[in-house]
């Protein structure tokens, strides 16, 4: 039995000489202790901490406003000065970036694994909406981990087609060529395509050849793809003979390659970029794995084996 | 008190002012043992972070540095890295087992003796008896008017709490960083804000536990009262009065001969002269029994048996004894020694989990490699198709070095046949069957592996990546992961 009005059960407790609450629950009994009177003064504490908080901090929400409070703190001031702090941070590295010649940026590991970093984020803004958050690319947007490069995939040559865009009119630099619209402009019957994409495939080791297309090739398309069909980076046009389609390599879209012709573009990313965010962007694409090697100088070329040896790869 | 006129009618009042301790200044064999952990305690405490270590060009040499902005933890030989935190978590499960054990064995020995708060306020106690007096003259300054006298006393009683306080919050930082630098940044005013605001709060605290809290620190906060009284049994050593020798009480010695020989009454040996509760640090009367504020520090039993000498009784009214032999005595056996009771089923099966725990982290400590390795593949893309059909994986590889030099290694794969492999900054002209990076002294080189593998072949491939050092002390780590290829 509980009972609610325990007033009247009160007793003083033998053994401690404190007087009980009068509850009793199963024989169990509360003490009446008093609390410290300390313990009074840590809540007045309390109570003189939260009238000092709302009087420097933000507080009281007003009609249309609110208290500033008297120390001026707001939470996006402090994310500004953070961030005023981690770019001050940064700033010898960004300068540094800057000032290298892309050819030296390999040369400088620290630097580079910076860029790399910087790149890294930087392609999560301005790239990942073409190439994908992995930079794995799309069906015309070129998987930029692979070892297939339309323009080149040294560490210069990236950092050229990133400045300069790709087919960008009013930029003399840009990266430009025109593959013809075999099928629409009427240079080749649908007959003829069909033969010619049969010959593609051939060349790419899927399916039989055929010499009628072999010959079209010969005449039409070897002019930038070369005889072979191994592509040529001056124009971007891509190697035909490899496992790796930008478009896709059935003959569905071959057909259609072939009759509408292909013209990817990218953005001019020196113009809107620093000169910095696009060194790290070039380092990071090329720090991917497909990443190919700057055509050495002669000089340096010779010296080169040294460090090869067979089966071991010495890095820095 | 369902009833708000209960808390009105209440006899008692809702808050109690704290009731002053002044306790009395007192010798004997449980004073000597609290003097000499006390030194023990604090010379510990002041004295480890000035010790040096050698650890080489590339370590610090504080014998034990917690280094939180490197995350490293150095003890003498032993260099904790944060994944070997286990370590510390197990040190932490034996210093629980070990508070298990020593209050399995002697009750309450911690609080009365080791606790950070006994010891300080002790300390603190001691310096309140230097400039006031014993507990009569403080009692006598507490209650006399503000003089110069008081003011002089008072002023240097807090100055030397305060240095004492500062000295403690001082010594602390110093396990953090090196300590003849801090400190000569310390007092140049260059050391950072966090140095200056930890010596701040634990100079505050320091202050006002061992100068105002003091056992309302053990009655009202500390959890470990609460959790021994749990853990106390009737094989638990507790200091006790020994009511059934010392009752019925009688006062003074005079009047308790002259009770026994004139009146013929039964008379105990306690003489209610109060030395027990007036040397009691928490304030208590241990003749009431065990309770809560009880700290067993001994001291009512000094006193009890100074008392005991001059009335020409024997010692140990007051005793260290536990419930059982509380119980043969009373039926008339004589006192059992004190050291018998040490061992009992339970203070063993403690000690052999504590030396087991022990053990097991001597042998892992033995066990440890000083070099790491750890591969994880990267997900985004899982695979790469390469242009001349063959497929790529790559891989985020840490190699830890947890030596103290710059060593060089060697990343090799196993496993995974017709693969080739290359690291940043390579390229697949390169690619071999392993490579090599120098790993910087006492760190973590976190780089990119590219394989390279025919693309016939599982779909998801296990294989090994294998780290050896190439120095003559050698080493290997190996961590295994899979290579994934396309559905076909």
């Amino acid at each position: 039995m509980v009972d609610h009005d325990g007033a009247d059960n009160k007793r003083i407790d033998a053994p401690t000489g404190t007087e009980t609450v009068g509850h009793e629950w199963d024989g169990i009994e509360e003490l009446n202790t008093p609390l410290p009177r300390w313990w009074l003064w840590t809540f007045y504490i309390t109570i003189v901490w939260a009238i000092g908080y709302t009087v420097v901090y933000p507080a009281w929400p007003m009609v249309s406003n609110f208290t500033k409070g008297s120390f001026g703190w707001t939470s996006r001031g402090q994310y500004d000065e953070q961030m005023k702090l981690e770019a001050a941070k940064r700033a010898p590295i960004t300068d540094a970036i800057e000032k290298i010649p892309m050819a030296d940026l390999p040369r400088n590991p620290q630097l580079m694994a910076a860029a790399i970093e910087g790149g890294r984020a930087a392609f999560k803004v301005y790239c990942v909406q073409c190439h994908g958050s992995g930079a794995a690319g799309s069906k015309g947007f070129p998987n930029l981990n692979d070892d297939d490069w339309l323009w080149g995939g040294d560490l210069q040559t990236v950092h050229a087609t990133l400045v300069n865009g790709i087919r960008q009119p009013g930029n003399n630099d840009t990266r430009n060529s025109m593959m013809p619209a075999f099928g629409r402009d009427g240079i080749l019957k649908p007959a003829e395509i069909q033969s010619l994409v049969a010959h593609v495939q051939a060349i790419s080791h899927r399916g039989k050849d055929n010499a009628k297309g072999a010959a079209l090739f010969a005449v039409n398309c070897a002019v930038c793809h070369g005889p072979e069909g191994k592509g040529n980076r001056q124009f971007g046009a891509p190697n035909l003979t490899d496992g790796i389609w930008l478009y896709g390599g059935d003959a569905e879209t071959l057909t259609e390659t072939i009759t509408n012709a292909r013209a990817g573009v990218m953005p001019a990313w020196g113009q809107s970029l620093k000169p910095a965010t696009v060194k790290m962007l070039a380092a990071y694409v090329h720090s991917l794995g497909g990443g190919e090697a700057t055509p050495a100088p002669a000089l340096v070329a010779e010296a080169a084996p040294a460090s090869a040896e067979a089966g071991n790869n010495v890095q820095p | 008190m369902s009833n708000p006129k209960d808390l009105q009618s209440l006899d008692q009042p809702m808050y109690q002012a704290r009731k002053a301790v002044y306790p009395k200044k007192v010798d004997g064999f449980f004073r000597r043992l609290k003097w000499l952990i006390m030194a023990i305690t604090l010379t510990i405490y002041y004295v480890t972070p000035w010790l040096r270590w050698d650890r080489g060009p590339y370590a610090p040499h504080q014998a034990v540095l917690v280094d939180m902005a490197n995350r490293r933890f150095y003890m003498f030989a032993i260099e904790i890295w944060p994944h070997e935190f286990y370590f510390v978590a197990g040190l932490l499960i034996m210093a629980g087992i070990g508070l298990f054990l020593v209050t399995s064995a002697v009750g309450r020995a911690w609080c009365g003796y080791a606790c950070p708060q006994t010891v300080w306020t002790d300390l603190f106690l001691h310096i309140e008896r230097a400039i006031d007096g014993d507990r009569n003259a403080q009692i006598k300054l507490a209650a006399a008017p503000l003089g110069v006298s008081k003011i002089v006393k008072r002023v240097t009683k807090h100055a030397i709490w305060l240095v004492v306080a500062v000295a403690t919050g001082g010594a602390w930082i110093f396990y953090f960083a090196d300590a003849p630098t801090l400190a000569c940044e310390f007092l140049s005013g260059s050391a950072p804000f966090v140095a200056y605001a930890t010596v701040g709060v634990l100079t505050a605290t320091t202050y006002t536990f061992g100068g105002f809290m003091r056992e309302q620190i053990c009655i009202y906060m500390c959890p470990w009262p609460r959790i021994q009284t749990a853990m106390l049994d009737e094989k638990s050593l507790v200091v006790t009065y020994k009511f059934w020798r010392g009752e019925p009480r009688t006062q003074g010695r005079k009047r308790a001969q002259d009770a026994m020989i004139i009146d013929s009454m039964p008379t105990g040996d306690c003489i209610d002269c109060t030395q027990c509760i007036q040397v009691c640090p928490t304030g208590i009367d241990i003749r009431e029994g065990a309770q809560l504020g009880c700290i067993t520090c001994g001291l009512c039993i000094d006193a009890c048996d100074k008392v005991m000498d001059q009335i020409g009784k024997p010692r140990g009214l007051i005793h260290y004894a536990t419930s059982d032999d509380c119980e043969l005595e009373q039926a008339g056996a004589p006192p059992r020694p004190v050291t018998k009771a040490l061992f009992h089923p339970r203070t063993l099966a403690y000690f052999a989990i504590w030396c087991a725990i022990g053990l097991g982290l001597l042998f892992a400590l033995g066990q440890r490699t000083r070099l790491d390795l750890s591969a994880i593949q990267d997900r985004n893309p899982v695979y790469v198709q390469l242009s001349d059909g063959s497929v790529r994986n790559n891989y985020t590889v840490k190699v830890r070095n947890m030596e103290g030099r710059p060593r060089k290694v060697e990343i090799k794969i196993d496993g995974l046949p017709g693969a080739v492999l290359w690291g940043e900054l390579g390229d697949r002209a390169s690619a071999g069957k392993s490579v090599q990076i120098d790993v910087a002294a006492d760190s973590v080189r976190k780089t990119r592996l590219f394989v390279a593998a025919p693309a016939t072949g599982e779909a998801a491939q296990p294989f090994d990546f294998t780290v050896r050092a190439l120095d003559s002390e050698g080493g290997i780590d190996r961590d295994d992961v899979k290579f994934e290829r396309p559905a076909r």
